[in-house]
């Protein structure tokens, strides 16, 4: 990369916006794939940061844009909205050049309160009036120009979703340092006494008074947001003319339906079971390629290097383990692209609407509706997603139950476990039968998720009021490109900040497996050797099969195994079984890939599929497969139930801020996983 | 005094006041003000929540905060 020449000037630029103005998809629009996402300091919400570039005539601007989580005013309701504040505020430790806010044409009058608030903070202000062609197309008359002279900042007039007006926006940002105003005098801020001078002062002072003036400060918020809005109503008669007719009469005919008694349960019943069936079938394919993918790979590192601890190393620990985290990515993609699909269209809001009432019987909230989906795909993000749901009780409840969601990384240990016990033709009717037994183990979770959370409603006690004031947008054609790249960075950082611990886990579980205590190799293969050397071909074949088997159970790995077995055997797991749940405990992913190794890993010149290992893996004592229905079934319950994420305990812990929460969540879990799996083993 | 949750859908009303404060600062910031004009646009299958046109746009709220809202006779 060439230096940065001194004639570039760098520019951080803060996106703010109510949620649903489009501010997401602008920021994707403007900054493509050039993002990365970190932490906001202290809390765990995703900091989106990306780059563009400007020439503007010789001059060079590099655009850092950071985008803020959606609020509706600088007087947070939410966690998740305070966050957005305190980073516009500078409060974060990074200072804003600019603030871009950005605003929907159509429902521009409740948009403005944000953007005329952010002027009175003094920063050099950009509004963002987006999709202007369609709210003219609705009939929907504004005069973008009079309304920037009357809050006296540019105006830039973007259509996020088809790209239009980025140019124009980036330009006006360059030029900001103009485009500051005051909307209300200072002389109207007198209200609150203590010490806040004027507007900025009032919002940062929010976060650190005592209660008494906390009062103060919100009768301040009731008078100056009132008075904002009559000066915005002024303003909207002077420069926008409304159509006589409603301009959302399409949403209300879908909604008709949508939120209709009968058809609208239907409808979400049935966009919830193709989810799952797309997901399942789509996905298989791009699986088998990774997988045939890397069984190529290992066979031809295993014949390119000369055998010995090097090529064991990198076939059965390096390659093996990153093939369990790639055969993730198809899943998780797919998975995030639904959840994007049905958020970005505003089908998730009507679904709250719906199932709102259900919820609450649960102590939950219809805000709870899209974390709990969420979890489908990844508990991490789902329990984060919480912040939005105000009352304390309702997010506690929320956030403990996620985690019993079928998650993606659960999907790899489901299929590989289905596939076993269901043959490949199996049908009933039209369904594939595979794809029913999945559909079962999501819903086994969901119905975990709910059983707890009305548990959870008579336990937590709280006296704060259940909340429920929420926007429903306007149906909207989804952005694929928006959504895209909402994918790839999900895919991204999964492969990042998952992949290394399975990466990691797999190597130690190979040195695991493939070493032991002492000298216990060398005596095991030396009471092979003289065997081996005077047994016939189809003996000698035999004879090193068992020896590589008697080296595991005589491995760390195996002695680990054998330590737990008394503990698993009533779920019916033998140490094999017992190896993968240790090393699963961080990450349930790693179970697929623990398998792999410990079947791979005693006979290193077979790179045979892991699916074929088990199927033909036989009791000692009995001579029946080891993978028999009880044992899946057992197993697959256990996954479904345990808590078995260091990450989400991680985030748990950052969210609710307490040690508790975290342990009676992983007690709570592993207990309930243990106990069902022992039912499940004796009744099958 | 007539409140929110006594709509029906399609009707027409005035908001006049809010009986809660922490409430009133919520649906103040959404554009539910004094002195709006508000329209109750559907009710949901299990007769809760509701959801009102304001400010031209659609918001939901449950009865239990939309019976803090007090409605001009």
């Amino acid at each position: 990369m060439p230096p940065v020449s001194s004639q570039i000037k760098a520019i951080s630029i803060a996106l703010i916006g109510n949620p649903n103005s489009g501010k997401t998809t602008l920021f994707n629009a403007l900054t493509g794939l050039n993002q990365k996402t970190g932490n906001y300091p202290g809390v765990t919400v995703d900091k989106h940061t990306g780059y563009t570039k400007l020439k503007a005539g010789t001059e060079e601007f590099k655009l850092q844009i950071t985008d803020l989580p959606g609020t509706y005013s600088l007087f947070p309701k939410s966690l998740d909205e305070e966050v957005a504040c305190k980073e516009l505020l500078g409060l974060n430790g990074t200072e804003h050049d600019v603030a871009v806010v950005v605003t929907d044409a159509s429902t521009l009058k409740r948009h403005l309160l944000l953007a005329t608030q952010v002027i009175d903070l003094k920063i050099p202000v950009v509004i963002v009036l987006n999709m202007i062609d369609e709210a003219n197309k609705a009939g929907l008359k504004i005069d973008a120009a009079e309304i920037s002279r009357l809050l006296g900042v540019k105006i830039a007039l973007v259509n996020s979703r088809t790209g239009e007006g980025l140019d124009d926006l980036k330009l006006k940002i360059t030029q900001a340092k103009e485009s500051v105003n005051t909307f209300i005098e200072t002389t109207r801020l007198q209200v609150v006494k203590a010490g806040a001078q004027n507007f900025r002062e009032i919002v940062v002072t929010q976060f650190t008074g005592d209660a008494d003036y906390k009062l103060k400060l919100q009768q301040f918020e009731e008078k100056d947001t009132v008075y904002r809005f009559n000066t915005i109503n002024y303003i909207f008669a002077r420069c926008v003319k409304s159509p006589q007719e409603s301009t959302r009469k399409l949403s209300y005919t879908a909604d008709k339906f949508i939120t209709h008694p009968v058809f609208g349960y239907l409808t979400l019943l049935f966009v919830l079971f193709s989810v799952f069936q797309i997901i399942f079938f789509l996905a298989e394919y791009p699986m088998n390629w990774i997988e045939s993918f890397f069984g190529w790979a290992m066979e031809v590192t295993a014949g390119a290097l000369p055998q010995g601890q090097l090529s064991d190393l990198l076939v059965n620990g390096v390659l093996a383990g990153l093939s369990g985290v790639v055969i993730f990515i198809p899943q998780i993609a797919l998975l995030f692209f639904f959840i994007g699909l049905l958020e970005d269209s505003g089908y998730m809001a009507r679904v709250s609407f719906i199932m709102d009432k259900v919820f609450r019987r649960f102590g939950l909230n219809g805000k709870s509706v899209i974390p709990i989906v969420s979890g489908v795909a990844c508990a991490v993000p789902s329990v984060l997603g919480t912040r939005t749901i105000s009352n304390v009780k309702e997010r506690l409840i929320t956030i403990f139950i996620i985690p019993l969601m079928s998650c993606s990384a659960r999907l790899p240990v489901y299929t590989l476990l289905i596939s076993l016990m269901i043959p490949d033709d199996a049908v009933l009717g039209i369904l594939n039968l595979k794809g029913l037994t999945l559909f079962g183990l999501y819903f086994l979770g969901f119905a975990a998720t709910m059983l707890t959370a009305f548990v959870l409603k008579f336990i937590i006690k709280s006296k704060e009021k259940s909340y429920f004031v929420m926007e429903l947008p306007v149906y909207r054609l989804p952005q694929w490109k928006s959504i895209g790249i909402i994918v790839v960075n999900k895919v991204k950082v999964f492969l990042w900040e998952a992949g290394k611990i399975i990466l990691a886990v797999s190597i130690v579980l190979w040195f695991l497996s493939s070493h032991g205590p002492g000298d216990s190799f060398d005596q095991v293969e030396s009471k092979y050797a003289s065997q081996i050397e005077t047994a016939t071909e189809a003996q000698k074949e035999e004879l090193v099969k068992t020896m590589e088997s008697e080296k595991l159970e005589n491995s760390y790995a195996g002695i680990l195994g054998k330590k737990i077995e008394p503990l698993i055997k009533p779920m019916g797991f033998d140490w094999k079984i017992g190896i993968a749940l240790i090393t699963s405990f961080a990450a349930r992913e790693v179970f697929v890939g623990t398998m792999a190794t410990i079947y791979s890993a005693n006979d290193a010149e077979n790179v045979s599929s892991i699916r074929e290992k088990l199927v033909s893996e036989k009791n000692p004592d009995t001579g029946k497969p080891v993978y028999g229905f009880g044992v899946c079934l057992s197993l697959l319950v256990f996954y479904a139930f345990a808590m078995q994420c260091m990450s989400t305990m991680a985030v748990v812990y950052r969210e609710t801020k307490s040690w508790k929460w975290m342990t009676g969540q992983l007690i709570y879990m592993t207990g309930l996983a243990y106990i069902s799996s022992v039912i499940v083993y004796h009744l099958f | 005094m007539r409140t929110l949750d006594q709509l029906k859908p399609g009707d027409i009303a005035v908001i006049k006041e809010f009986s809660q404060r922490d409430l009133a600062l919520k649906l103040i910031e959404m554009g539910c003000l004094p002195g709006e004009k508000i329209k109750l646009t559907k009710i949901a299958p299990l007769g809760d929540p509701i959801a009102i046109e304001v400010s031209g746009y659609e918001l939901s709220m449950r009865k239990q905060e939309a019976a803090a809202v007090m409605l001009e006779d």
